[in-house]
C-alpha cells in the first residue's frame, strides 16, 4: 500500500524548517534525502560492526564483510544482474564512468570512435574526452531535437564499424528525457560497439534488468536513490570487465605482490583497491530495501503523477518555457521565465524554504543548445507532494512579481 | 565628495530600516533596476568577472583623479549587489578604493543573505574593482 504520510515520516529532514518555513525539497536530482533506516544503518555500523572488510579472521571483520557482501547481492537482485562479481563498488557514478574510460583506453587505437550525446552530464563527457585525447580516438556526439530527445536518425548515421563504445545517460539530469537505451544498445551491438549507460538519474525511478537490457556497463550512485553519499555502482558484464586492466592499484585488488610481478585479484576485487566506504555500502542496502518495499513500479507511477501535475501548474506561470518536453520523461522539470534570470528566482524561493536547483546543472552543452545561461530545475522524489508543488509555484510567482 | 566610510554608514542605515530578508531583496532588486547601464562596447569577454555564477561585466575608467565604474549583469539581484558596490567605490580616488575597508558588507548581513556561490562572486567583484583602481592609478 502506497501511504505518502508513512513514507514522509521515514525522512527526518522533511520536518525541518528552512528560513522559518517548512522545507520543500525539490533538488532530488542532485541528491535525495535519506530515510531513518539508512541513517541508522550508518551509525549502527560504527557503533556495532566497525572493522575492515575482507581482511581479518576476527569476528567483527567477518560481520562487516558479510554485511558488505550482502549489499552486493542486494544490488545484483535489484538490477537483475547475472553475477554478484559483476557489481563493482565505486565512489559514485562519476567514479564508475572514469573507471571504464580509463580501462577502455587501453583497448582503443587511432581511428576508433566513441559516441556520446549532447544531453550528457559533464561526468559522461569529460572522461571520454580525456580517453580520446590519450588514445587518439575520436568523440562523436548525438545531437538533441528541440524537445530534448536524442536525434536517433543522426545516431544511426554516427554508428559505424569504427564505433567502439557508446556512452549515454538513461535519464537526462537537466531535461528529464528518458532515452531509448534499449534501442541504442541493440543498434550499438549490431556494429560491435560496447555500451555504457549513465543511470544516475534512473536507478531510483525506473525498474532495471541488466540481463534484459543487455548493457555492457551501467553506472549509478547510492546517494541519488535514498542512500549514502560516496557510494556508487559499476555494473559490468563479466567477460568485458575481465578484459580491462585495473583502475587503481593498492590493497584488496591483488592476488600476489612481489617486486618482480604483481598479479591481480579476480572480479569484483580487481577494481576495488583500498578500503571502501564500508558504512555507506552497508547502509546502501537499507536504501534499496526502502525502494523495493515500496516497489519501484509504484514509485514511478506516483512520480509520474507528480510530474504531470507540476508540469501543468508550471505552464500556468506567465512567460514560462519548459526545456525538455519529450513524451518519455522522468520527474525532472527545467524551465525559465521570460526576462528573469534563474539565479534570481532560485535565490528568492530559497528564502521561502524551497530547495530548487538553478544553473547549468553540469550540462553546459545543453545550455548552449538552447542558448540560455541556465534553468530553474525542479526534480521530484517519492516523498514529494502536490501541496509542496503548490507552495513552490506560489513562491515562484511571488519571485516573478518581485523581479519584474 | 562623500567619503567611502560615509557612504557605507548611509547604506548600513538604509538596511537597518528593513525588518526581513524580503525587504532587503526588494531593495537590492530596485537598485539593480536603477543601475546606469554599461555601454554596450564594454560588455566584452575581457570585462567579465570570473567566479560569478551569473554574468557580470565591469568597466572602469579614470577621469581626472577619480575612478568611475559602470557594470551590468544578466541577473537582477547581482546587479543590485554591484550597484551597492559602485555607489561606495565609484567616484573615488584610486588610493582610497584600493585601501577601502568594506565593513558595511558584514554590517548589513549581505554575505549571509547570499548563497555561497554568490558570496564568492561578491568577493570576486570587490577584488576586480580594486584591481582596476590599482591598474588605472599606475597608468
Amino acid at each position: 500500500m502506497f501511504d505518502l504520510n508513512k513514507i514522509r515520516e521515514q525522512f527526518p529532514i522533511l520536518k525541518k524548517q528552512v528560513n522559518g518555513k517548512d522545507l520543500v525539497y525539490f533538488d532530488n536530482g542532485a541528491t535525495t534525502q535519506k530515510p531513518q533506516s539508512v541513517i541508522d544503518a550508518v551509525s549502527n555500523y560504527y557503533q556495532e560492526e566497525n572493522a575492515n572488510v575482507h581482511r581479518g579472521v576476527h569476528f567483527l571483520s567477518g560481520l562487516a564483510t558479510d554485511k558488505f557482501e550482502e549489499t552486493r547481492n542486494t544490488v545484483r537482485q535489484f538490477i537483475s544482474a547475472k553475477h554478484n562479481h559483476e557489481i563493482i563498488f565505486t565512489k559514485g557514478t562519476t567514479d564508475s564512468i572514469n573507471l571504464i574510460a580509463n580501462g577502455f583506453r587501453s583497448l582503443l587505437k587511432k581511428g576508433d570512435e566513441i559516441i556520446i550525446s549532447e544531453l550528457e552530464h559533464h561526468s559522461n563527457i569529460v572522461p571520454w574526452q580525456m580517453c580520446c585525447e590519450l588514445s587518439g580516438s575520436t568523440l562523436k556526439v548525438i545531437p538533441l531535437l528541440d524537445n530534448g530527445s536524442l536525434d536517433m536518425a543522426d545516431f544511426n548515421n554516427l554508428l559505424s564499424k569504427n564505433t567502439r563504445l557508446v556512452a549515454v545517460s538513461h535519464v537526462s539530469n537537466t531535461l528529464g528525457t528518458i532515452n531509448p537505451i534499449k534501442e541504442i544498445i541493440e543498434k550499438s551491438h549490431s556494429v560491435g560497439a560496447k555500451v555504457l549507460i549513465d543511470g544516475a538519474q534512473a536507478a531510483s525511478h525506473i525498474c532495471l534488468n541488466m540481463q534484459e537490457l543487455d548493457a555492457d556497463f551501467y553506472c549509478f550512485s547510492a546517494h541519488k536513490m535514498y542512500g549514502p553519499t560516496g557510494v556508487g555502482v559499476l555494473y559490468g558484464k563479466e567477460e568485458i570487465l575481465n578484459t580491462l586492466p585495473p583502475y587503481q592499484g593498492g590493497g584488496e585488488m591483488i592476488k600476489e605482490v612481489s617486486f618482480e610481478k604483481t598479479t591481480y585479484a579476480s572480479l569484483p576485487y580487481k577494481f576495488e583497491a583500498g578500503t571502501p566506504n564500508i558504512a555507506g555500502i552497508i547502509a546502501f542496502k537499507s536504501a534499496i530495501d526502502f525502494i523495493t518495499e515500496l516497489r519501484i513500479e509504484n514509485i514511478a507511477k506516483y512520480e509520474d503523477e507528480l510530474l504531470q501535475y507540476a508540469t501543468s501548474e508550471i505552464l500556468k506561470i506567465e512567460g514560462v518555457k519548459i526545456y525538455g518536453t519529450s513524451k518519455n520523461k522522468s520527474a525532472i522539470i527545467s524551465f525559465n521565465i521570460e526576462d528573469l534570470h534563474p539565479y534570481d528566482i532560485g535565490t528568492i524561493v530559497d528564502k521561502m524554504g524551497i530547495a530548487i536547483r538553478t544553473g547549468h546543472h553540469c550540462t553546459q552543452p545543453i545550455m548552449k543548445r538552447y542558448n540560455i545561461p541556465g534553468t530553474v530545475r525542479v526534480s521530484l522524489a517519492v516523498y514529494n507532494t502536490k501541496t509542496e508543488i503548490d507552495i513552490c509555484i506560489n513562491a515562484i510567482k511571488k519571485a516573478q512579481e518581485m523581479l519584474s | 565628495m562623500e567619503t567611502i566610510k560615509g557612504i557605507q554608514a548611509g547604506i548600513i542605515e538604509d538596511f537597518e530600516m528593513f525588518d526581513d530578508w524580503m525587504q532587503k531583496y526588494e531593495y537590492l532588486i530596485d537598485l539593480g533596476k536603477e543601475l546606469t547601464p554599461i555601454e554596450e562596447k564594454y560588455k566584452i569577454e575581457d570585462n567579465l568577472i570570473k567566479g560569478c555564477q551569473s554574468r557580470v561585466w565591469l568597466h572602469a575608467e579614470k577621469q581626472d583623479e577619480i575612478i568611475i565604474y559602470t557594470a551590468d549583469s544578466d541577473a537582477i539581484m547581482t546587479k543590485g549587489i554591484i550597484a551597492i558596490l559602485i555607489s561606495v567605490l565609484s567616484n573615488q580616488k584610486a588610493a582610497e578604493i584600493v585601501s577601502a575597508d568594506l565593513s558595511f558588507i558584514d554590517a548589513i548581513g549581505l554575505k549571509e543573505q547570499l548563497s555561497a556561490t554568490r558570496a564568492n562572486g561578491l568577493v570576486s567583484m570587490i577584488k576586480k574593482m580594486k584591481l582596476y583602481a590599482l591598474a588605472l592609478n599606475n597608468k
